[in-house]
């Protein structure tokens, strides 16, 4: 297969420098405002600061992949002897915290590097953070290019490797039948 | 739709366990802007001057000014007020953190308490729900301490406390109410606050903040926050450390005290040490303070980082900002170890960091000059530093002498009698004041000092320099880029003010410019005041961000509402006198507005009065400090006047 160069956005995190004032949540809630900039509110926020002053943990977090159901297992980290919960450090909308979703509806957030038209220098978190515990490189990156299988299609070959194509194929007309 | 503001206060009537959302009247943002402004006005409407700040007819005020929750940056502030225990005058003491911001998207601006809780309480805000909880499990738990148990209490990490401490609880006169990394510490109202019974405050928040015309808005903020980094690599020179820069003193950041170190007074604010900073106490306090700082932080949505969270091994970790580092170290003649292992408890108890130790400093002087015996101080152990924590355990139990302290030097020495009241020799409106004793009167400190209203220099002083340049290139490399000020002439005033000579103090600047300087820098803290923007982003550093020239753009885009620099102006001279009118009717007058006695070896009796006079006058005051009737109906408040004319306070022909 050929090679092709993919742009790789990248938001480069130092908790160090992080001064906890979370602006980067006032920033990122108020340009994903309908009007832009119209209305802001942290908890719409798709970066959220996991914050505990007194034991001195900051760290800046940014909204992934929706979850449909939490982790049955959590692992507990010790970083410089500071105590983080796996959840920490995961990106996952996912229903076993509040963080992520639109507070009003319930629905899932995601980063999406503040897309917007002409485009932004930086995503805002990072503009809006003097302190530089966020940064904002791109990197080039040179991947081999594949055909990419639509989402349904990844489903299905899994199926096909569990069960043999013609099992699927009559349970798919079973279906189409009842709908 | 309300932008920038919510709309809705809370009326807690703790009497009765009553809670309501009240939408409030457009026209008072208007009027007013919000903050300490509407709380002013609502204090004016609500509580008669003759109810005793420890009645339940006082109210304690909670507000949120009026850009917090915006996206502007460094507007965070609570602006509490209440009737000060202390001075018996109108108490507004502020906070930053993130509590107000929390209020904001909980949707409400501010919170009203009136009437008393039988038992201890805490009220938590969680969006529309707001319960009174019973607090009684919390009762003599540290500040801090009681805002973690609330927050697992609550299993809501991100909700934010405001608390009391010991101190509070018992009433002590110089009880502050503890945030995180703030407090609002000034005048008393911790102790409102435990007398109303209530130990703290949770809140928690998810709903919008809308902004008006949000293109220009964001725009605003974004050269706010280029200009920051720009103005953080031109450090004014020739000034002390700590106003050099931006923020409310970097003091968590900076190790170099020799200014305050020499130039403030240690014990009871009197003893002045010269020669005290040398290389060897330069390296043992940058030890100390960088091993038990942890980490350097700010409040919502600001870039600076004013505070530091406090970890000294053995005892549990706190956040400190400002000078409460040095406050207790000098008033003991100790070093910043011991500071640093003092404010700890004192943060706990939730204790004003500057008055406190003055207190305690003022016991030990009167108990070396016999007038407090060894029967008053029984118990106290003979080190210095025991002294110390054993009089601030006293104070806050209100226990033996610590009963009489809890009161302040002022109502202390009153009580002691005895010749103490020489004493009590630091105080304005017998309010504690910073431990600074200076050689020649400058004519605007002199004005700020004698009139603010908060009684504390801090709440006046900022955008012009406190002394001036040596030479005439510094003064023009100043003048240069100070786009800050309101009119041309401010930079007159600097380059013709001489360190010495006929243009230097006490006769320069001239009586009509120190009024206009002082008025200036006042407009600058009311405007900050209303919006809830931190001092050290506007009113209190050299060239700051903010100022008259870009603010009424800021809340024109943030409400909507239009108002340009003359329109501001005169929304901030109706609050300042508005807050003047509240005191006046709480017995204020000239005789009360003096500087302690021996702020500078140099006074000038004939001058001060001349001063006073011509301030006075600039204000639209008459000569006894109280707003004219003129003054106060171009300013839309006849409702004022016809009340001072009730109380035969304004005389009907005077005008």
């Amino acid at each position: 297969m050929s090679k092709v160069k993919k742009k790789v956005k990248v938001i480069k995190i130092d908790v160090d420098k992080c001064n906890g004032c979370r602006a980067c949540e006032v920033a990122c809630s108020a340009f994903h405002a309908k009007p832009k900039y119209s209305s802001n509110n942290p908890a719409r926020s798709r970066i959220r600061l996991i914050r505990e002053p007194l034991k001195d943990k900051y760290l800046p977090v940014y909204a992934g992949e929706y979850a449909k159901a939490e982790c049955t297992g959590k692992d507990k980290y010790v970083i410089d002897g500071k105590e983080y919960d796996e959840c920490d450090f995961c990106r996952a909308s996912c229903p076993s915290r509040d963080l992520f979703k639109e507070p009003d509806s319930g629905l899932p957030l995601k980063c999406d590097m503040c897309e917007d038209d002409p485009p932004q220098e930086k995503p805002l978190c990072v503009q809006w953070c003097l302190n530089d515990a966020l940064t904002y490189e791109e990197r080039e990156e040179e991947v081999e290019e594949e055909v990419k299988l639509e989402d349904v299609e990844i489903g299905l070959e899994s199926m096909v490797d569990k069960y043999g194509l013609q099992k699927v194929m009559d349970t798919v007309a079973r279906m189409a039948k009842k709908e | 739709m309300r932008y920038a503001e919510t709309g809705y206060n809370l009326e807690i009537d703790l009497s009765r366990g009553n809670i309501e959302r009240v939408e409030t009247d457009p026209k008072l943002t208007e009027l007013h802007l919000g903050g300490l402004g509407t709380n002013a006005k609502i204090l004016w409407d609500r509580v008669p001057p003759e109810t005793e700040p420890f009645s339940p007819d006082n109210l304690l005020i909670f507000a949120a000014g009026l850009l917090v929750g915006t996206p502007a940056v460094g507007c965070n502030r609570t602006i509490v007020t209440t009737y000060s225990p202390q001075t018996l005058l109108m108490a507004y003491s502020m906070m930053g953190g993130f509590w107000a911001p929390e209020l904001k998207y909980a949707g409400y601006d501010r919170v009203i308490f009136r009437g008393k809780s039988p038992n201890l309480i805490y009220l938590w805000i969680n969006n529309d729900k707001v319960e009174i909880r019973d607090a009684s499990h919390l009762c003599g738990k540290g500040a801090v301490e009681t805002e973690e148990l609330i927050r697992q209490e609550l299993k809501e990490p991100k909700a934010q406390v405001a608390a009391i401490g010991l101190a509070g609880e018992n009433r002590v006169y110089m009880a502050s109410i503890e945030q995180g990394r703030s407090s609002a510490s000034r005048l008393g109202i911790g102790a409102v606050m435990g007398d109303k019974g209530i130990k703290a405050i949770a809140v928690r928040g998810t709903k919008d903040i809308n902004i008006a015309r949000p293109d220009q808005f964001m725009e605003l903020c974004n050269e706010v926050l280029k200009y920051i980094p720009v103005r953080d690599k031109k450090p004014v020179p020739g000034v002390m450390p700590i106003l050099a820069g931006l923020g409310s003193p970097a003091e968590m950041k900076l190790v170099d005290e020799e200014w305050h170190t020499q130039n403030f007074m240690w014990g009871n604010s009197r003893t002045r040490k010269k020669d005290y900073w040398n290389k060897e106490i330069e390296e043992k306090w940058k030890e100390t303070q960088e091993n038990v700082r942890t980490r350097l932080i700010s409040c919502y949505n600001c870039p600076m980082k004013c505070a530091a969270t406090i970890s000294v091994p053995g005892i549990s970790t706190y956040m400190m900002k400002c000078f409460s580092k040095l406050t207790y170290t000098m008033a003991a003649f100790s070093d910043l170890d011991f500071g640093f292992r003092i404010a700890q408890r004192a943060t706990e108890y939730g204790v004003d960091g500057f008055s406190t130790p003055q207190v305690m400093a003022f016991g030990l002087e009167l108990y070396e000059a016999g007038i407090l015996t060894d029967q008053d101080m029984a118990g106290m152990p003979s080190d210095n530093e025991g002294r110390f924590y054993w009089l601030l355990d006293r104070i806050v139990r209100r226990e033996g002498i610590g009963d009489i302290l809890a009161n302040g030097t002022y109502w202390a020495a009153q009580q002691i009698g005895k010749g103490a009241e020489a004493y009590a020799h630091n105080n304005i409106k017998k309010h504690e004041q910073l431990p600074l004793k200076l050689g020649m009167l400058n004519p605007v400190y002199f004005l700020m000092y004698s009139t603010g209203e908060k009684a504390n220099i801090t709440q006046i002083e900022g955008n012009f320099p406190q002394a001036p340049f040596p030479t005439m290139e510094e003064r023009e490399d100043f003048v240069k880029d100070w786009i800050q000020v309101p009119d041309e002439k401010f930079k007159k005033y600097l380059l013709d003010w001489e360190p010495r000579g006929e243009r230097s103090n006490p006769y320069y600047p001239t009586i009509e410019m120190s009024c206009e300087i002082v008025d200036w820098q006042e407009k600058m803290h009311y405007i900050d005041d209303a919006l809830g923007m931190c001092a050290g982003l506007s009113s209190f550093p050299l060239k700051p961000p903010y100022h008259i020239h870009n603010y009424p753009a800021f809340i024109s885009s943030a409400t909507g509402i239009d108002i340009d620099e003359a329109g501001l102006t005169q929304i901030t001279k109706r609050n300042r006198t508005l807050l003047r009118a509240v005191n006046v009717r709480r017995g204020l007058r000239r005789i009360d507005e003096k500087p302690p006695e021996d702020h500078w070896k140099k006074r000038f009796p004939e001058l001060e009065e001349k001063l006073l006079d011509a301030y006075y006058k600039f204000k639209g005051w008459n000569n006894d400090g109280i707003p004219t009737k003129e003054t106060l109906h171009e300013l839309g408040m006849d409702y004022v006047s016809e009340d001072l004319e009730q109380r035969g306070i304004l005389k009907n022909e005077q005008g």
